[in-house]
């Protein structure tokens, strides 16, 4: 027993205190889910901290459970990318917290069923932590699918018939995509014989097979993290799901499939990938940068802009591929560029994680007080509900780039990086995403300072539910400043290190999938 | 970390915490709110005056803060930066008791007063920047901390004027942020040296370094107001007049010809601009500008927006100055943005005075004001015969540096270019200022809109314009004294051209 309490173990406890977290709320009776819930979500935050300052220290961890090494036993790996990713979890997931306390105390007549929303975000939670960690591709289909469920099911808490139709559109794309992923993962290892993703990364032999595998694993993971056009299912999911459900979604889940595709990408996919590949993935990024913003500028229900423009956000995050899938002839002069673009992707992750989370907080404080999300119900909100305001300019300045903030930091990076990779071709497509979430940002803050017609009165909102969507907002303004931290974090990083520094990441000639 | 280093910060952040207190005061709580704006401005005013003697004695102040590779966060004092640091300051204060008079009774003062000091701080942010990064940084904020002034009084125009404020100053801050990455990735981060950066790469990347001159003197230009990015300035004119006035004498306007004489002297040096021959596009669109902005003024009625194409026309000064190579010339430019800023400001307090003591607008309704508000209008005439280059207002000082430096750069043609826009000048201002004094005030009308006050407007609103036209007076009069704006031009110039 006492070899648990060992520093060693720290991966599997991340993985094992919010399942127990779930397991007991689950049996607790609903009127107590809520504080414990928060409890269990605090102690979380703590045990992120803990990790942080573990890798910090002592660098990649890597845990063979119960001592058997992989190909029989399965790991764990903690480094750099995972400690960064359960950190902003915790961060985000602490504040949604303490607002979905708030608002499901207040808010939902139907305790029974609201109250089950600890349990299945704690169950996420843990899924989540599993995802990080995992170094193993079955156990990543697991953590997948256990994030998938928990996803749906929390989609659908409101009962609502929209909510309903909406959660099945998700189910079925989730499993479509778990799917997709299990048959490329089925594949691989019928012909490397192992999981560990370590392991199969030294027997991995570029061929047919192997590109098919990565084909429908990336398939199924593009599907799920809702890149253009396999998109479909996120609009009605996000925007019909209570607000501290859509930020759950947004914020975190989305980045759930991205980390894995980043993982495998770097880490296993790179001896079949080509330049090609690369440029593919990167014009379904560039696609939905533009696709997204335009659709969310043409939405009339705030929370369906919102929604959209988790489409255009995530958009970013795969303008990463191109940049570091270059045939090995072009980087003989240096690589220099790849962790610029590596840290800039990152960065976006967080930024929107925090600025997305913010806004459907602020948006969810919206509607409690005005009754809908029309975008009229925006008007004149600068003098009635200033610090929600507030929230949604600061959570839009991030979303848009503008300085200072994290998602700043993120567009300069990622822009240097482009412009250094000589891919000139995809810098317009950032100028115009920024100068588009301008555009539906400032379409809702305009209202903001537009008198209204006919006021009617404001329900009152408790401060706290205010507050919360304004401390995530402001997060995401103050992301910007330990930025070199971050970036030496992330540096520990066993794919930062080696794949990317070292250059050459791909073998040129190949036809990718 | 010693003193030195903090300086900087903390004129920066002495208008940036008030702001900050002051939205989480309660709408009621005026005396607080005052006593905190009074005493941020003073002690920004008091700080930068301190700095300008330690400078002088050879101190060096510097604050940095390194976030990422290549991206610093860097606060430096130079002689540049307290030109416009100084300038900020002190209009700031003045705005700030004007403001606070025109306020009186009127609703959501905890924001406007809360934005403005953002707004302060941003201004002093780009006076102080020590590098590219810094100054884009301070100059995006600026745009954000503005837009809600613009749209302060929350009616239909105002938020109209507001998306076309947006869609000029989001769309021109991209492109400079293509142009500021550009050069980050083509010669490392750009510290504001001369061009001593940029100058090593001539051979190699001269097409890139004159593409990227362009992409961020285009960013520049929309804040700056040149033609033809100039279309939200006079649009912008619905906002209150302290707004107006602050946004048309120091921030945001001055914003962007502080940052187009930064790009000509600090990021790429005089002579490699020479070198490479940029100058001359930004040269013709300031010479049109000038013209162009004098002509659309004459056919306006309304005072404000006059005023605002008038301040379209006076920064090409700026912009034209900087475009001339040779020292003269350059000190007119860096001059003008004092001088500019100064009389600018006079005549946009009166127009507010004018607006709020007889509701009047239009310069057609103007006539015999002078009786009425004579002080104001005495304020008035100053601002303007110095707009037109009387001596010995602070006008004439720039244009006649401008117009010394375009014959040494033997370019003549400007000295037409600057003579005409004084004779537009006067056809547009001379006009006001004859109905104003000579012609009979109409038998009813203004008279007798504000019975309760017989006589000028409160002295918050009268103090300001009085001072700022003080201002214009004594730098143009005392222009060779060794503290006049014209001398700190000097030095400054003198470290472009010789401290290499």
């Amino acid at each position: 027993m006492s070899a648990l309490w060992q520093a060693d173990n720290l991966p599997v406890w991340l993985v094992v205190w919010p399942t127990f977290g779930a397991i007991v709320l689950f049996l607790l009776p609903a009127r107590w889910r809520g504080m414990t819930g928060v409890s269990f979500a605090l102690a979380n935050g703590v045990l992120a901290l803990v990790t942080v300052f573990f890798v910090m220290e002592v660098g990649v961890l890597r845990q063979e459970i119960g001592g058997w090494a992989p190909p029989l036993g399965i790991a764990l790996a903690l480094d750099g990318l995972s400690a960064l990713f359960i950190l902003m979890t915790a961060v985000v997931g602490g504040v949604v917290s303490v607002y979905a306390k708030i608002y499901f105390t207040q808010v939902v007549v139907d305790s029974a069923r609201s109250s089950l929303f600890w349990p299945l975000w704690l169950f996420l939670w843990a899924g989540l932590h599993g995802l990080y960690l995992a170094n193993d591709l079955f156990n990543l289909y697991v953590v997948i699918e256990v994030i998938g469920i928990a996803a749906v099911a929390l989609a659908v808490l409101s009962g609502k018939t929209r909510a309903m139709i909406a959660g099945l559109r998700y189910l079925i794309a989730a499993v479509a995509g778990s799917l997709a992923y299990l048959m490329g993962v089925a594949l691989l290892y019928g012909s490397t014989g192992v999981l560990d993703i370590d392991l199969m990364a030294e027997r991995l032999e570029p061929g047919l097979t192997t590109r098919v595998a990565i084909a429908l694993m990336l398939g199924g993971l593009l599907v799920k993290t809702a890149v253009f056009p396999l998109h479909f299912w996120l609009p009605p999911a996000h925007s019909s799901a209570e607000p501290p459900v859509s930020a759950i979604l947004s914020a975190l889940v989305l980045k759930g499939t991205f980390f894995v595709i980043l993982r495998l990408w770097t880490e296993l996919f790179g001896v079949s990938l080509t330049f090609m590949a690369g440029q593919m993935v990167g014009v379904l990024g560039a696609c939905a940068v533009v696709w997204g913003s335009f659709q969310a500028l043409r939405q009339e229900r705030l929370k369906l802009v919102v929604a959209h423009s988790s489409v255009a956000q995530i958009g970013y995050l795969f303008l990463l591929f191109p940049l570091i899938t270059v045939p090995a002839t072009a980087v003989a002069g240096g690589f220099e560029w790849a962790p610029l673009a590596w840290s800039g992707a990152v960065y976006q992750v967080l930024a929107h994680g925090f600025a997305k989370a913010a806004f459907f907080l602020a948006i969810g404080v919206l509607v409690m007080a005005t009754g809908n999300d029309h975008k009229a119900s925006m008007l004149n909100m600068v003098g009635r509900l200033p610090m929600t305001t507030f929230a949604i300019g600061l959570a839009g300045v991030s979303l848009i780039g503008l300085p200072p903030s994290g998602g700043f930091l993120a567009k300069w990076m990622l822009l240097s990086a482009i412009i250094s990779s000589g891919q000139w071709w995809w810098v317009p497509f950032v100028l115009v995403g920024s100068l588009m979430t301008a555009g539906y940002v400032f379409m809702i803050l305009r209202l903001a300072f537009a008198p209204s017609q006919h006021e009617a009165e404001l329900k009152s909102v408790p401060r706290g539910l205010q507050v919360c969507a304004l401390l995530l907002a402001v997060g995401a303004i103050l992301i910007a400043f330990p930025a070199e931290w971050v970036i030496d974090l992330l540096e520990g990083t066993s794919t930062f290190g080696e794949v990317v520094r070292a250059g050459a990441p791909v073998n040129s000639g190949e036809v990718g999938p | 970390m010693t003193w030195n280093e903090w300086i900087p910060l903390i004129i920066v952040c002495s208008s940036l915490v008030p702001g900050i207190i002051i939205f989480f005061l309660h709408e009621e709580a005026h005396r607080t709110r005052t006593i905190l704006n009074l005493a941020g401005a003073l002690l920004k005013l008091v700080l930068v005056g301190l700095v300008y003697l330690g400078f002088r004695t050879g101190e060096v102040y510097k604050f940095q803060f390194q976030i990422m590779v290549d991206l610093e966060f860097m606060l430096r004092v130079d002689a540049l930066a307290l030109l416009f640091a100084g300038l900020s300051s002190a209009l700031w204060l003045v705005t700030t008791i004007y403001a606070i008079g025109y306020f009186e009774g009127s609703s959501n003062r905890r924001r406007f007063f809360g934005f403005f000091s953002v707004c302060v701080t941003a201004s002093t942010g780009i006076a102080l920047s020590g590098n590219l990064v810094t100054f884009f940084v301070f100059y995006e904020f600026l745009t954000l901390a503005t837009y809600p002034l613009v749209v302060h009084s929350g009616t239909l125009k105002a938020v109209e004027a507001g998306r076309n404020y947006l869609f000029y100053t989001i769309g021109g801050g991209t492109v400079l942020f293509i142009g500021v990455v550009g050069l980050t990735v083509l010669a490392g981060p750009i510290d504001f040296s001369q061009g001593a950066q940029l100058s090593g790469l001539l051979e190699n990347s001269a097409f890139e370094l004159k593409l990227l001159f362009y992409v961020m003197l285009v960013g520049l230009a929309v804040k700056a107001a040149i033609f033809p990015l100039h279309g939200w300035l006079p649009i912008a004119m619905v906002a209150p007049a302290p707004v107006s006035a602050l946004l048309h004498a120091v921030a945001v306007v001055k914003a962007g010809a502080f940052g187009i004489i930064r790009l000509v002297y600090d990021v790429y040096g005089i002579n490699l601009a020479v070198e490479l021959n940029v100058l001359w596009p930004l040269a013709i669109l300031g010479a049109f500008t000038i013209i162009y902005g004098s002509v659309r003024a004459i056919f306006q009625d309304d005072l404000k927006k006059r005023l605002a194409f008038s301040t379209v026309s006076q920064l090409s000064y700026i912009a034209l100055g900087a475009a001339v190579p040779g020292m003269i010339s350059s000190t007119g430019a860096i001059v003008h943005l004092v001088h500019q800023g100064l009389m600018k400001i006079t005549l946009f307090f009166c127009a507010g005075n004018i607006a709020e003591t007889t509701g009047l607008h239009k310069v057609s309704e103007l006539n015999g004001i002078g009786r009425r508000l004579p002080l104001t209008m005495g304020a008035f005439t100053v601002g303007a015969l110095g707009m037109i280059g009387l001596p010995p207002i602070a006008g004439f000082v720039s244009k006649w540096y401008l117009s010394v430096g375009a014959l040494d750069a033997g370019q003549p043609w400007i000295v037409a270019v600057l003579l005409g826009s004084s004779a537009l000048n006067a056809i547009y201002f001379l006009p006001i200022i004859h109905a104003a004094w000579f012609k009979q005030p109409p038998a009813e009308g203004w008279r007798d809109l504000r019975p309760k006050r017989r006589f000028e407007a409160p002295w918050m609103l009268l103090f300001p314009p009085l001072v700022t036209a003080l201002f214009s007076i004594t730098s143009g009069l005392f222009a060779a004294m060794s503290w006049s704006p014209l001398s700190l031009a000097r030095v400054i110039v003198e470290r472009v051209y010789f401290l290499q």
